[in-house]
């Protein structure tokens, strides 16, 4: 197999030759020529899937590549900075899949590549032209400032790491469909066994019911003296009850309270907008970008980890990808939706999006102390956000709210020279440091 | 224990202890007009109010928060990331004045003004105009496009109608301020040479000609020399108000403050003698201040150089003989430190300045302190050749006239002769960015661009340059206009080119070392500023003191029994270009704390000759006519101000500079005289002063805020005391307890804080402390603070931040008018800037029922706008007085939308500073000691993380102050600025130790122990005297 592939890449006319053949045939025989997901059945994605189904092991990587786990790592961290967004190790992606690309090139050449992808297309580079058609033109950008080291990171990372063992990833996906985690029950058996003990309650009633009729039938035909008589056949008086003080009682304190506590839930609930989930410009879906693609979040809002704002992307981000993506699921044309994002820039007239989360302006929020300085996750506070076709506001955004996080959150101190002194005096304390410690309750943290 | 007896007053009601003031002054808060009937009952309109608000609350329960909407960029600039502050150097000038600075902008808006650090002049500092000219960029009465015959056009048409215009208007002048920039210079030369020849006329609205004169008589050029106070041991102004407003005040007090810091290391300062009529900002900190005539100025320089001569064995000069108090004890100063020594004169007259000239030689000051050999460009502008254009203007003899940013009609004291002048120009152009009284009057208006929309070069000093680079795209259809006189001249190139190429061809080609052309621009650009060495001469005397001296011998009396009018200029307001700044009006002028207006500064005794009382705002109007034109003004009672002269500020009266400016106070320019070739401003003859009986109030904040009769608020001590006893003047309070005398730090009733991370503090040193007002105006710019016009401020409702509380003392109380004409005869005077003092045992903290004012983990004082209800309890137990009070809602108010329109239109909200909340009515408010700088600060250094450095963080009044009087730091950092000014011992407990002597607490003996410490002020005066 390896054999075969080499020789179809090398010799570049009978690739060619060959590559379009199968597309002619793959057309003529009424296939269609984009998948679902828009990957083109061409003869390169068609090897790439085969050599897939036989497992990794079958590039021969280039024996210049380091597999040490520190090249590794770096590469990663150089692969999640540049690379990311347009490829996948092991799936074709905007861009094609990238493990084995030292064993289709030589490392040298991909190098070049990386640095200026454009130049060795214009230098005739007959794999270079036909990998850049078949992309449909699609321009990588130069990376010129990537250093040589970096590049042998990056080449050690899309080679060796994060490998997902196929024996393994079966056995997670199994483990997954079998539902639920380890620890706990299964809600739908915690459903089951109420039903079960209310089905139980109910049957004692009844056959509590039927003792109770049949001791008093049984009684009645006895002979009992006047006071047994009279106990045993009185009537039960609804009428008398539901008259009666203390029932009145109770029932005008219960609608008192309830009133009470609808009033006081509505005026808290007074500028609140959780779940709101207005209806957008553009119907952008974040379970499409952030969830499907995975698309970092930081990608688009840049301003997450400097300051105060996370901002809300500006068209020319878009255009990044949608410059070459103009449509959803390998659609012919172009999606109405994304059109929208090109009329803004043709015409220079910004995207007017709906604020989903507002603070009122006497609060100070900065995006960059959360997610850079303390590490939290965008969703401890926006939810599921790679699940949403629409983004709602999924937390409360009350003071309550801030508060409360700030009373249990622990600071990574960890390397920030910044907290030494308040670990040093914290040290003789139990308790971990928390952000509320050091001033996080204080009212001009939030209040200026 | 203290030795001091002084006795210390804000004004002459407090010191008369006058019954109307006392009551008033036991108040925390003015007589609020009361919203309860007569009888005390609640009107209908109350009632329906009340009932208005129940329906609003109601209501508020059912609606939806609006739609707000996210608009990001298309496109967005690389630079530019929202929420992210960006600095670009810049150059501030105005006519003749200047300051390399940094502009702060926020999503591509300014919004405010700092120091450029590397600038050699103004050393990164700045004064209240330039702090707050970020505003008028806001104005909405700026132009909008061009205008022909007061119509809206466009450049198209406009540029055609000038070029045809002009080409047949025959003689073409151009008149303006002083060009500081060397390519707007260049610009015009092309302008000129495409017109026959059109001479370029400069003048300023605060003429130094008699300077640039006298150096031509005495050494042969006409040129303005530098000056370097830091080197003076000894300095003898005669009038010349070097601090406040005279050439180059930004960089003359930064030098000043030099020789007047003192340490336990360096018990040495130097002494500073003024001569003055007006009590001046430099007068009230000279060491020895003498009152003096107006009409005997001139003979008092002759004096002291008679009184040198003698000491240098030099013949006198002839002249009469005046008794002048100190002014032989400052001849011996200048003599013991000659070389090191400088006399300055503020006045305008070229003889009194080449006598200066004279007496600097003498002391071989030359090359020293004062340097003809390396000129300054600031304010050179020609009032003899201005004085001349004007008559041509008037005789019909000037075909075209191009005025280029300035505004003779109003500020040159010919302007109606002017008005008249510019109806017979066959055209009239101006550039200027208003329809102010100049530019109303002519037929085409080119508007410039604001200066922060602009290009442009600078050249302030001989070898010194700046550039000036646009921090916001213009707002307006203007046009820069450099470049409106490049293409009337016929160039193709836009300014930015035409400065670009000036630059390559002259500095780049006279400096080596550059890679390229490219790289020198961009550096010159990020740095704001660049210096290159420059040959400097020492130019010898040419002229003759002795011709000098007899024509001010005969020009000057030594007993003029008239009443006799000096003309000087505001801190604040200045020459009045920037009148129309509502920050600038409402700024308490350094020494008479008033606000919104000028007025007639009388002597004490004149007021009491003429029945004149004022009592707070209270006072009565006085005409005064000066040949022939009468103005009538309101009088101010002034200490320190000469017997028999008046003083009237420049900068007010404006008629067309905005819904601000305009009906302001009286235009004083227009009884300058202009008779003997130069703007005088010492008008010593035919002044008349009449009490008209009108009464008036001016708006002064003198005596809002008092201490109430608190002695030790103000600490200080002569030169030679301190040098004896470091803590000299300290006022030691001691507190009685188990038998022994303890200090009120001892005794707390609170538990005391912990501060483990930080411990902000501020040091505010009063010997350097200027009083100029600069970090009043930052502070209102960092922090949103309202401007709430003049009835307000009468009200007391004004809402600073810091203020600068200014005392005079003098040696005893007084209780009849006598013992007050004494006391205000020529009183001391001490500056304490005063903002919250962010107290460890904070007295508001404790009596807020609903905890909106709590203390914080870094010892600062937080206020929390939104948790306050607004019982003012806490500015009832605020013993500094520093809490103010939102009486109203003061943005989005149309009754505030003139006085306040940096939070009413959309265009002014441009200049708030988005970080900081702007509060609305009911709720307290105070210094937060820059709070959301010193969060920005450390989440900076917790995202690099590092521990914060000492310097990042600074506070907007600190940053500004230009003789860096205030000094903020973490007095937790053992090597902080202010922890070793303070000399702290290392500790994480609120109450520090304090090692250095002069620092003290105001009102220690109540141990609230404030965060802010003073040092006293010294003084170099001989014995302890007022």
């Amino acid at each position: 197999m390896k054999v075969l592939f080499e020789k179809l890449n090398s010799g570049s006319t009978f690739a060619g030759v060959i590559e379009n053949r199968i597309n002619y045939l793959i057309s003529h025989n009424m296939l269609s020529k984009r998948s679902l997901v828009g990957v083109r059945l061409n003869f390169h994605t068609l090897a790439v899937l085969f050599l897939m189904l036989i497992g990794t092991q079958a590039f021969a990587v280039d024996p210049t590549v380091a597999s040490s786990d520190e090249v590794i790592a770096a590469g990663k961290t150089v692969f999640n900075a540049n690379c990311k967004t347009c490829h996948k190790l092991d799936q074709k992606y905007i861009g094609p899949a990238l493990r084995g690309v030292t064993d289709r090139n030589k490392p040298e050449w991909v190098k070049t590549w990386i640095k200026n992808s454009q130049a060795v297309v214009a230098s005739g580079d007959s794999y270079a032209v036909a990998l850049f058609k078949e992309y449909n033109n699609s321009v990588m950008p130069a990376y010129t400032f990537l250093s040589d080291e970096d590049l042998n990171g990056l080449l050690a990372y899309i080679e060796y790491g994060d490998k997902v063992d196929p024996a393994a990833a079966a056995a997670t996906a199994g483990a997954a469909a079998t539902g639920g985690s380890g620890s706990g029950i299964p809600a739908e058996y915690l459903s089951i066994i109420l039903g079960v003990l209310v089905l139980v309650l109910l049957l004692i009633l009844v056959v509590l019911g039927l003792i109770v009729s049949v001791l008093t039938k049984y009684l009645s035909k006895q002979d009992l003296d006047q006071d047994d008589k009279e106990f045993v056949s009185q009537k039960f008086e609804f009428g008398k009850v539901l008259k009666s003080d203390g029932f009145v009682l109770i029932i005008t304190l219960f609608v008192v309270a309830m009133v009470a506590k609808t009033a006081i839930d509505g005026l808290y609930s007074i500028g609140i907008q959780q779940g709101y989930t207005p209806s957008q410009p553009i119907a952008f879906s974040h379970a499409l970008h952030a969830g499907q693609y995975e698309i970092a979040c930081q990608y688009c809002h840049t301003g997450v980890e400097i300051g105060k704002s996370a901002n809300i992307p500006s068209a020319n981000i878009c255009m990044n990808c949608h410059t070459h993506i103009q449509n959803v699921g390998g659609k012919e044309g172009v999606s109405p939706e994304i059109q929208k994002i090109y009329n803004a820039v043709d015409n220079n007239t910004p995207i007017e999006w709906v604020r989903v989360h507002n603070l009122p302006d006497l609060a100070y929020f900065n995006h960059s102390q959360h997610v850079k300085v303390g590490g939290i996750e965008c969703q401890t506070c926006h939810g599921p956000i790679q699940e949403m076709e629409v983004v709602g506001q999924h937390s409360a955004l009350t003071m309550g709210w801030c508060i409360d996080c700030h009373r249990q959150t622990e600071i990574t101190t960890e390397g920030n020279a910044y907290y030494d002194k308040l670990v040093q005096l914290h040290s003789d304390s139990k308790d971990a440091l928390k952000v509320k410690d050091i001033g996080g309750l204080e009212c001009a943290k939030c209040h200026y | 224990m203290k030795e001091n007896k002084k006795t210390y007053w804000k004004g002459l009601e407090q010191l008369s202890n006058d019954p109307e003031f006392v009551k008033h002054a036991d108040r925390e808060f003015p007589e609020v007009p009361s919203v309860i009937g007569e009888d005390g009952s609640a009107s209908r309109r109350d009632f329906l109010k009340v009932m208005g608000f129940s329906l609003a609350a109601a209501s508020l329960a059912a609606c939806e928060a609006p739609v707000r909407k996210a608009i990001p960029y298309v496109n967005k600039p690389v630079d530019i990331n929202p929420s992210i502050p960006n600095y670009y150097a810049s150059t501030f000038s105005s006519g003749g004045d200047y300051a390399s600075i940094v502009v702060k902008t926020r999503e591509g808006r300014p919004i405010k003004i700092d120091g450029n650090e590397l600038s050699p002049i103004n050393k990164g500092k700045v004064n209240a105009i330039v702090e707050a000219s970020v505003l008028s960029l806001y104005d909405k009465q700026r132009l909008t496009g061009p205008y022909i015959g007061g119509k809206k056009s466009d450049w198209a048409t406009l540029d055609a109608e000038v070029k045809s215009k002009l080409a047949s208007a025959g003689t073409v002048k151009i008149v303006s301020n002083t060009i500081l920039s060397p390519s707007t210079e260049k610009a015009l030369q092309a302008l000129s040479v495409a017109f026959g020849g059109a001479e370029l006329i400069t003048y300023d609205p605060l003429s130094n000609y008699g300077i640039s004169k006298a150096a031509e008589t005495f050494y042969g050029q006409a040129v303005i020399p530098s000056y370097h106070f830091d080197k003076a041991k000894t300095i003898v102004s005669f009038g010349a108000d070097f601090l406040g407003t005279w050439i180059s005040p930004i960089e003359f007090a930064g030098q000043y403050a030099k020789t007047r810091k003192i340490s336990k290391e360096k018990p040495e300062m130097s002494r500073h003698y003024q001569f003055e009529s007006n009590l001046s900002l430099t007068g009230a900190n000279a060491d020895y201040r003498t009152p003096i005539k107006a009409s005997q100025s001139g003979l008092a320089v002759l004096a002291l150089y008679n009184a040198v001569a003698t000491k240098a064995g030099v013949t006198a000069v002839s002249a009469p003989s005046v008794e002048i108090a100190h002014l032989e004890k400052a001849a011996t100063d200048l003599w013991a430190t000659k070389g090191a020594s400088l006399v300055v004169s503020g006045s305008n007259d070229p003889n009194v300045q080449v006598v200066v000239n004279a007496l600097n030689e003498l002391l071989g000051n030359n090359g020293a302190t004062v340097d003809f050999g390396s000129p300054v460009h600031f304010r050179n502008g020609n009032d003899a050749r201005m004085n001349q254009f004007v008559t041509e203007l008037k005789g019909g003899q000037v075909g075209g006239v191009i005025f280029f940013n300035c505004n003779p009609v109003y500020d040159f004291p010919r302007g109606a002769e002017i008005a008249e002048g510019i109806a017979k120009a066959k055209v009239s152009i101006s550039t200027n960015g208003t329809f102010d009284e100049t530019s109303s009057l002519v037929q085409l208006v080119a508007p410039d661009h604001n200066f922060l929309e602009s290009w442009n070069d600078f050249q302030p000093k001989n070898g010194h340059f700046s550039l000036a680079q646009p921090t916001i795209t213009p707002l307006f259809d203007t046009r820069q206009a450099q470049e409106s006189f490049l293409v009337w001249a016929g160039s193709t190139s836009n300014y930015y080119d035409f400065l670009q190429a000036n630059w390559n061809s002259t500095l780049y080609a006279s400096i080596g070392g550059l890679a390229s052309f490219q790289e020198f621009w961009d550096q010159s650009l990020f740095n704001g500023v660049v210096a290159v060495e420059t040959a400097s001469s020492t130019l010898v005397p040419v002229g003759d003191v002795s011709l000098a001296a007899a024509e001010v011998a005969k020009a000057y009396k030594t007993d003029n029994a008239g009443a006799e009018l000096v003309i000087y200029s505001k801190v604040g307001i200045g020459n009045g270009t920037f009148a129309n700044n509502p920050w600038l009006q409402e700024m308490a002028d350094p020494i008479t704390k008033a606000t919104w207006d000028n007025y007639l500064t009388v002597s004490q005794k004149w007021a009491i000759a003429n029945g004149v009382t004022m009592i707070e705002e209270n006072t009565s109007k006085a005409s005064v006519t000066v040949n022939g034109k009468t103005l009538v003004v309101p009088i101010l009672v002034q200490p320190g101000q000469a017997e028999g002269t008046f003083g009237l500020a420049l900068g007010y009266g404006r008629t067309k500079a905005g819904r601000v400016a305009d009906g302001v106070g009286v235009n004083a320019y227009d009884l300058l005289d202009t008779s003997k070739g130069f703007v005088n401003f010492d008008i010593t003859a035919g002044v008349e002063v009449a009490v008209t009986g009108e009464s008036y109030k001016i708006a002064r904040t003198q005596t809002h805020q008092t201490f109430m009769g608190r002695e030790n608020v103000i600490q200080e001590a002569t030169l030679a005391d301190y040098k004896v006893d470091n803590s000299a003047g300290r006022y030691k309070p001691e507190i009685y307890r188990d038998g022994e005398f303890i200090k009120p730090s001892k005794i707390s009733l609170w538990k005391g804080h912990q501060y483990s991370q930080h411990h902000w503090g501020l040091a505010i040193d009063m010997n350097s402390c200027i009083g100029c007002g600069a970090c009043t105006i930052a502070c209102q710019v960092e922090n949103n603070v309202s401007v709430v016009g003049k009835q307000e401020v009468l009200n007391r409702r004004e809402m600073a931040w810091i203020r600068i509380d200014r005392y005079y003392s003098s040696d005893a109380p007084a209780d009849d008018l006598k013992a007050i004409e004494v006391a205000a005869d020529n009183p001391e005077v001490t500056f304490q800037p005063m903002m919250c003092q962010q107290c460890n045992n904070a007295p508001c903290e404790t009596v807020c029922p609903v905890a909106a004012t709590t203390h914080s983990s870094e010892g600062l004082n937080q206020m929390t706008y939104n948790r306050c209800i607004g019982t003012r309890y806490c500015a009832n137990n605020c013993p500094y007085k520093v809490r103010r009070f939102n009486w109203f809602k003061y943005h989005d108010n149309k009754d505030f939308a003139a006085a306040n329109f940096a939070q009413n239109d959309d265009l002014g909200k441009m200049v708030l500073n988005p970080d900081v909340t702007v509060r609305s009515r009911g709720v307290m408010e105070k210094c937060s000691m820059c709070v959301q700088r010193i969060q920005a600060g450390k989440l900076t250094a917790k995202r690099e993380k590092r521990k914060v450095q000492d310097g990042e963080i600074n506070v907007a009044c600190a940053a500004a102050c230009p003789t860096d009087a205030l000094v903020f730091g973490d007095m937790n950092d053992p090597s902080s600025k202010v922890s070793k000014l303070l000399k702290i011992e290392e500790n994480i407990s609120a109450l520090k130790e304090v090692g250095e002597e002069r620092a003290y607490h105001v009102l220690e003996e109540i141990n609230v122990s404030p965060n802010v410490w003073y040092f006293t002020k010294i003084r170099n005066k001989d014995k302890n005297e007022a």
